[in-house]
């Protein structure tokens, strides 16, 4: 029963603020009737913008948005035959359940007869029968989002937008909900939008889904489509845990990454800058003369179904499910199967690094500290009185619980003979005329290649000495 | 574990003494002397004569007829303003906030001066328009104790609220009527409180205007000032009990945080 006809399109979709910041830039979708649509992003990507400016809370400041091809870009939101599920309910607590319901049917001068049966059937749908003179307060977290999903659907919305709607609930409580509004969404017809930071809800949930970041939408796919073929490091990294390589093609079926050659089924050509990744549960852990690359075990985690397995392999850190137990401190090989390899080309050749944090609480890399402070990249952090790091809330941040990554462009770096007055040493491994300069990977000590573009032609096998400026690097966090 | 001894409750004591001291007692002391006459012997002749009195009778429905008014007119202006003040999205809001609030910093006398003068200027003769004075006066006096419990409850109004609305197809005035205005309910009792209870007791407004009406607190000013403490007490402990009346009405759905207290 596959219908074509698009319910609503998003076209060039832009949103900038007075302040000048911009949550969401040409932004394009087409929804088809009766979808299970999920916007999936980290908190600040722009999805609950875009939901809003669908609902018509906020004015895109460019493109437009048709429903059923006629643009209700500046219809205000009472005019829109949409309904939203709000994150925090926004329950009406002056009004009864009953009142509550009803009050988009009243809006509509709906005959009274007519209301109380359509509310009695809205309170079915959502298993609270007989809860109409129950006032707000008295509901539980759980009843109160029945509630306001029931308030939602009795309009027979042609379109239902869900803001995060179960991120109140517990654990428990969710996954009932979820399959709950999966069960609904078959019975009612009408498309859902669906908002939410949790992967595993929107796996779980939605016909198609739409990855987002920095208010750009990233992927857009079944929940199977996405798993199995990110389309970049962003989103491998956002849907399942994944580890993400930066890694060279070194010939037929070939690449290189996290310090190893490996055998893969992506055919690209030799000297291809790859992102490859591969999926903890792909990663076989065998005995150290067998793998393709060794290292040692540095944490073991009982997860239930299985064991998650941190291995240090040089300056790379691998992450291994596996349902067989193994110790801290084993040396053990690992080897990938070649279709469990998924390797990307790089177009942004963004040189990623991670930074450790000493005992004096500074940035270090290759054993040299950074000129740059922990408060400069942790937003309104400070150090206290006590030299412990505080945030801005002022709570004590554990820098031995934090992971810093440092990324860097191919144009910032510079080689030098003077191998010791660079931040980290190496070889080149590879170089390529890219028409204006040369496109060189530096396979370093660390086992770490860097990508580093210069207009003067050097050696193959050239010791150099990388020169990184901090000014140019720019550090993430993550706790 | 003796030196456990010390709670919370011990902080209390001060404040206790203090209630005893010039609450309690002299509550007492006005219930005696309001069933008591001259010989100190026990009557109800006082409460008799104050349901009998025609220049009581009256000035009870004059001084309710002032506080009405006033508050009226107080909540007129000042919901208005507070609505405004609470959804703009204006950085200097709290200065012009602080603008109504200000007035309150200035000594009283001199601001109720600084009116008669104006008003003398306006309209010649004080004497001309004594319930029209009364009135501008204490709702001069008694705006910001409106404007503020309204702002704080309009202001921590749940925004999603009126998107809930306007998403369930309310229009602007719809979702006002509907969604804000009920919800500012408490915030409207508790000014109302704040405002109609002193507008009814609080004489000092009219002495200063030259004003020749009498309302309750001038009443029983007159009465002590003539050393009828018995009559006086009476009057007082009447207002006192009309008082009780109306703060058990309104208390019901009172709340706490729409008092502005903070911002004071």
């Amino acid at each position: 029963m596959e219908n074509t006809k698009n319910i609503i399109e998003l076209k060039h979709i832009t949103k900038t603020y007075e302040d000048g910041f911009t949550a969401v830039s040409d932004f394009n979708l087409e929804v088809k009737q009766g979808e299970f649509i999920t916007f999936l992003g980290p908190s600040g990507c722009g999805k609950t913008t875009t939901l809003r400016m669908i609902a018509g809370f906020d004015i895109p400041s460019g493109g437009e948005i048709l429903l059923n091809g006629k643009s209700i870009t500046e219809l205000p939101p009472n005019k829109r035959p949409i309904n939203t599920v709000f994150q925090r309910y926004a329950l009406f607590p002056h009004m009864n359940i009953f009142d509550n319901i009803a009050f988009g049917l009243k809006q509509k001068n709906t005959p009274k007869s007519k209301i109380v049966k359509k509310v009695k059937k809205a309170l079915e749908l959502v298993d609270l029968e007989g809860f109409e003179n129950r006032s707000v307060s008295t509901l539980s977290g759980g009843q109160q989002q029945r509630v306001a999903i029931a308030r939602a659907v009795v309009n027979e919305p042609q379109i239902l937008l869900l803001d995060e709607p179960l991120g109140a609930l517990d654990l428990k409580m969710r996954k009932e909900m979820q399959l709950e509004l999966k069960a609904m969404h078959r019975e009612l017809g009408i498309t859902f939008i669906y908002v939410t930071h949790d992967q595993e809800e929107a796996l779980t949930m939605s016909d198609k889904i739409v990855v987002m970041s920095e208010g750009k939408m990233q992927q857009i796919g079944t929940p199977e489509d996405i798993y199995n073929e990110p389309i970049n490091a962003f989103v491998a990294d956002f849907i399942g845990e994944s580890n993400i390589f930066n890694g060279i093609v070194t010939g037929k079926l070939k690449a290189r990454f996290c310090g190893g050659e490996f055998v893969c089924v992506d055919d690209m050509k030799e000297g291809t800058h790859i992102t490859a990744v591969v999926r903890p549960e792909d990663v076989q852990i065998v005995a150290p003369e067998n793998g393709t690359i060794r290292g040692t075990v540095t944490s073991v985690i009982f997860k239930g179904m299985h064991y998650e397995i941190t291995i240090e392999s040089g300056k790379n850190e691998i992450v291994a499910q596996s349902v067989n137990v193994a110790k801290v401190g084993q040396r053990v090989g690992i080897t990938v199967e070649p279709d469990n390899i998924h390797l990307m080309i790089t177009e942004d050749h963004t040189n990623f690094f991670k930074v450790e944090i000493n005992k004096n609480k500074e940035l270090e890399y290759n054993d040299n500290v950074l000129d740059v402070s922990l408060t400069d990249i942790i937003k309104g952090s400070y150090f206290d009185e006590d030299g412990d790091l505080v945030d801005s809330n002022g709570i004590e941040i554990d820098t031995r619980k934090i992971r810093v990554t440092a990324a860097i462009q191919p144009r910032d770096i510079r080689m030098t003979d003077e191998q010791e007055e660079g931040l980290v040493q190496g070889y080149i491994s590879n170089l390529i005329y890219e028409g204006d300069h040369y496109s060189y990977v530096i396979h370093t000590d660390l086992e770490h290649d860097f990508v580093v573009d210069d207009e003067y032609l050097w050696n193959m096998d050239d010791q150099v000495g990388l020169i990184m400026p901090v000014d140019k690097m720019k550090f993430t966090v993550k706790r | 574990m003796h030196r456990r001894t010390f709670s919370r409750k011990t902080l209390g004591i001060p404040y206790a003494i203090f209630l005893l001291l010039f609450v309690a007692m002299p509550l007492l002391v006005l219930v005696y002397y309001a069933f008591t006459n001259g010989q100190g012997e026990f009557t109800v002749m006082n409460l008799v004569g104050f349901f009998t009195n025609p220049n009581t009778l009256g000035t009870l429905f004059y001084s309710f007829g002032v506080a009405i008014v006033t508050t009226v007119v107080c909540l007129l202006l000042a919901y208005p303003t507070a609505y405004i003040l609470a959804i703009s999205k204006w950085k200097s809001k709290t200065v012009i906030l602080l603008l109504f609030v200000m007035p309150m910093w200035i000594n009283f006398s001199l601001r109720i001066t600084a009116l008669k003068e104006i008003l003398t200027f306006i309209e010649g003769n004080l004497a001309y328009h004594p319930f029209l004075n009364t009135v501008i006066g204490m709702t001069y006096d008694f705006l910001p104790f409106m404007i503020l419990p309204i702002y704080t409850t309009i202001s921590r109004l749940d925004g999603s609220l009126l998107e809930a609305a306007r998403d369930l197809g309310a229009g602007e005035m719809q979702a006002f009527l509907r969604v804000t205005l009920p919800l500012s309910v408490p915030g409207i009792i508790s000014g109302v409180s704040m405002v109609f209870l002193p507008a009814m007791t609080n004489y000092v407004v009219l002495d200063m205007l030259y004003n020749s009406t009498y309302i309750m607190g001038s009443l029983i000013g007159s009465y002590f000032s003539a050393y009828n403490w018995h009559g006086g007490s009476m009057i007082a402990l009447v207002l006192l009990a009309i008082i009780c009346l109306f703060t058990l009405l309104g208390g019901g759905q009172e709340d706490e945080n729409a008092r502005g207290g903070s911002l004071l």
